[in-house]
C-alpha cells in the first residue's frame, strides 16, 4: 500500500461514538473530506457526493495520493454539470477506507491497527458517519446527494435513512440489493486476498502487504466493471508486445497485461483489509430487507424528495432492471422519480467516463 | 410556449393543482404548461431515452419506460389525470392501455388522429394505397402507427367497455370544428379528436 501518512488528509473527529448496524459501536470516528466551491450564506447550496468502492473524497482537481485528476474531474468543477461556481460540493472518504477516514489500517483503542478487530460496517452506517460530518459542519439540509455504483447506494441509503436531510437524490449505475451473482463476485476478491500468505489473518501492517491477493481481487472486479463489447473493442485477441503466442504463461494477450497493470496499481493506492470490510459492506446492503421487506416502505418519509435513476445499458453489474425495482418503488409511494437508461458502451464504468448524455441529465437534475 | 392544438386543449380542460401523469410525454411541453400553467404536479413516462433526457434536464419527473408494460407499475388511482396524447394508436393492445390509463388516473385524456377523416378516405379511394399525412406519416411499414382507428370506433369501443365520456372535442389543420358527444359529422370532418374519460 501507499504511503499515505506522509498526507495530511483534511478530516474532523466525529464527537460521538457512532452506533453501528453490527450492534457495535465505534468511537472517535474520524471522517477525511474534500470540498470544491463557496458555501453559501444561507448553506442552502451543499451537494454531498458519495464516492465508489475504491474512490476517495478527491472527486476533482489533483488526487495527492496518485497524482493524477480526480476520480469525476469531468463532472465537478467551474463551469462543469456540478458547478463548483454554483455549489458547495462536499465529499468524504466512506469509514472502513483507508485514505484519511477511519478503516481497519487505523489505530484502534490498543494503539495498533485495528485489522480485523475493526467492526464490520454497513452501507448505512457510512451514511450514518457522513450525516455526522455535516452536523460538524453545521449544514443541516444539502441541495442533492449524488452518487455513482457504492455511491448510489449510499445516495438512496440516505434518501431512506435520512430523507430530511436532502432535496434531491441523484443515484446512478446502483442497485438497490446487492445479488447473489454481486456477492459471488466479492467473495471471489475476497477469498484471493486472504488467501495471499502475507495476508497474515488481516496482521500484515508494518510488514508485507497481501499486494497480490489484492491485486487478483482488483483484476477480477475490474472485469465486471467493464462491457465485453468494451473489452472486444479496447483488446480483441491482440498479442501484447509480441509477434506470436508465447505458448507460456506471460500476459501474451493485451487483455491480461492491461489486468495486470490495474490489479498492480491498485495495491499501490489501497487497502486489502479495507476491500475486504467495504465490499461486505456492500453485500449486506437490501435497502428493502432493513425496511421490514418492501422496498417501497424504505422511501415512505422521501416522497417529497426528487429522484433521479440513470442506468447504462451495457452495465451488466448493477442492470436497468434492478433500477426500474428501485423506479416501481418510488411510483408507488409518488415520489416525483426520473428515471433513463443511458446508451454508453463503457459498461458499469460509463459513469466514470465520456458520456455526454450523462452530462445534461446531472446538470438538468442538479439546476 | 406554442402546444400543439390537442396538447392545447387538454392543458386548458386539466383541473389546477392536478397530480398528472403524462404518458408518452417527449421532451415535455404539456407537463411544463401543466406546471407553469396550472400548479400541476406532472410525471411523464416515454420511451426515447434522448426525450427522457432532455425533459429532465428541463427539471421536470419523467421515466424512461414502455407505455405497453410499464404503466402496470403504478398503482391503483395514482394520479388525478392521466394523458395519453397521440399515443393510442401506436399501442401494441390499445384496449389494455386505456384499461391501465383509467386505473392509473381518476380521469384520462386521449388524443389521436381520426382515420376517417375525409383527407384519408379520398386519398384511399383514389390512390389505393393507405394515407400518409401530417398526423399519420411514414410508409405503412415502417410506421409505428399501428392501430388506426376512427373516431366512430372509439365511441363504439368507450360503449363496449362502459367507459363515460365527459367531453369531447374535434378538429381540422389544427382549429377546432366543434365539440360535445356527438356533433355532426364529426368522423368524417375531423382530423383528430380529444376525448376526456372517466370510468
Amino acid at each position: 500500500m501507499a504511503n499515505t501518512s506522509e498526507i495530511d488528509f483534511r478530516s474532523l473527529v466525529l464527537d460521538a461514538p457512532l452506533a453501528l448496524d453490527s450492534g457495535r459501536e465505534l468511537a472517535g470516528v474520524q471522517v477525511a473530506y474534500e470540498t470544491y466551491g463557496e458555501l453559501a450564506p444561507d448553506r442552502g447550496n451543499a451537494v454531498l457526493i458519495f464516492h465508489a468502492l475504491t474512490g476517495d473524497q478527491f472527486v476533482a482537481g489533483t488526487n495527492p495520493v496518485t497524482g493524477k485528476p480526480g476520480w469525476w474531474e469531468r463532472m465537478v468543477g467551474p463551469g462543469k454539470p456540478i458547478d463548483t461556481d454554483r455549489f458547495h460540493v462536499i465529499c468524504a472518504n466512506v469509514i472502513g477506507s483507508c485514505l484519511g477516514s477511519t478503516g481497519p489500517s487505523s489505530a484502534g483503542p490498543q494503539g495498533k491497527p485495528y485489522a480485523m478487530q475493526f467492526p464490520v460496517i454497513t452501507i448505512r452506517d457510512m451514511v450514518r458517519a457522513q450525516m455526522a460530518m455535516l452536523d460538524a459542519l453545521g449544514i443541516e439540509k444539502l441541495h442533492a446527494v449524488v452518487g455513482g455504483s457504492m455511491g448510489g447506494m449510499q445516495a438512496l441509503s440516505c434518501a431512506a435513512n435520512f430523507p430530511e436531510r436532502t432535496d434531491r437524490v441523484l443515484a446512478i449505475a446502483t442497485t438497490a440489493r446487492h445479488t447473489a451473482q454481486n456477492i459471488a463476485f466479492h467473495e471471489m476478491g475476497r477469498q484471493a486476498i486472504m488467501a495471499d500468505p502475507n495476508w497474515q489473518g488481516g496482521d500484515y501492517y508494518g510488514g508485507e502487504a497481501p499486494a497480490k491477493g489484492l491485486a487478483v481481487a482488483r483484476m477480477a472486479a475490474h472485469i465486471t466493471y467493464l462491457s465485453e463489447e468494451g473489452l472486444t473493442t479496447k483488446f480483441g485477441r491482440r498479442l501484447q508486445d509480441r509477434e506470436a503466442k508465447s505458448f507460456g504463461f506471460d500476459a501474451d494477450f493485451q487483455v491480461e497485461s492491461y489486468l495486470r497493470y490495474q490489479g498492480l496499481s491498485f495495491t499501490d493506492r489501497f487497502d486489502a483489509n479495507s476491500y475486504l470490510y467495504i465490499t461486505r459492506a456492500m453485500d449486506y446492503f437490501d435497502l428493502a430487507e432493513e425496511h421490514g421487506g418492501l422496498l417501497a416502505d424504505a422511501f415512505r418519509g422521501a416522497k417529497d424528495t426528487r429522484f433521479c435513476l440513470v442506468s447504462f445499458d451495457t452495465d451488466w453489474l448493477y442492470t436497468t432492471a434492478d433500477m426500474r425495482e428501485v423506479v416501481h418503488a418510488l411510483n408507488a409511494v409518488a415520489a416525483p422519480v426520473s428515471f433513463v437508461e443511458l446508451s454508453a458502451p463503457y459498461g458499469h464504468d460509463s459513469f466514470l467516463l465520456d458520456v455526454p448524455a450523462l452530462d445534461r441529465v446531472v446538470e438538468g437534475f442538479i439546476g | 410556449m406554442n402546444l400543439r392544438a390537442d396538447l392545447a386543449k387538454i392543458a386548458a380542460h386539466v383541473p389546477e393543482g392536478a397530480r398528472v401523469l403524462d404518458v408518452g410525454c417527449g421532451e415535455g411541453d404539456l407537463m411544463e404548461a401543466l406546471q407553469l400553467q396550472k400548479g400541476c404536479d406532472a410525471r411523464g413516462m416515454e420511451i426515447d431515452p434522448e426525450a427522457v433526457a432532455k425533459a429532465v434536464s428541463r427539471g421536470l419527473s419523467v421515466v424512461q419506460g414502455d407505455a405497453n408494460r410499464d404503466l402496470a407499475d403504478y398503482p391503483d388511482g395514482a394520479f388525478d389525470v392521466a394523458i395519453l396524447s397521440q399515443t393510442l394508436q401506436t399501442a401494441q393492445r390499445p384496449d389494455w392501455l386505456l384499461d391501465q390509463l383509467l386505473r392509473v388516473g381518476r380521469e384520462a385524456f386521449v388524443s389521436f388522429p381520426n382515420f376517417a377523416y375525409w383527407r384519408m378516405r379520398l386519398f384511399l379511394l383514389r390512390n389505393g394505397r393507405m394515407p400518409i399525412s401530417r398526423h399519420l406519416p411514414g410508409s405503412w411499414y415502417e410506421t409505428a402507427n399501428i392501430h388506426h382507428l376512427t373516431i366512430a370506433d372509439f365511441h363504439e369501443f368507450l360503449t363496449l367497455r362502459g367507459v363515460k365520456v365527459s367531453g369531447s372535442w374535434f378538429f381540422a389543420a389544427d382549429n377546432e370544428i366543434g365539440s360535445g358527444t356527438g356533433p355532426f359529422g364529426a368522423n368524417w370532418r375531423a382530423e383528430h379528436a380529444v376525448f376526456r374519460l372517466r370510468r
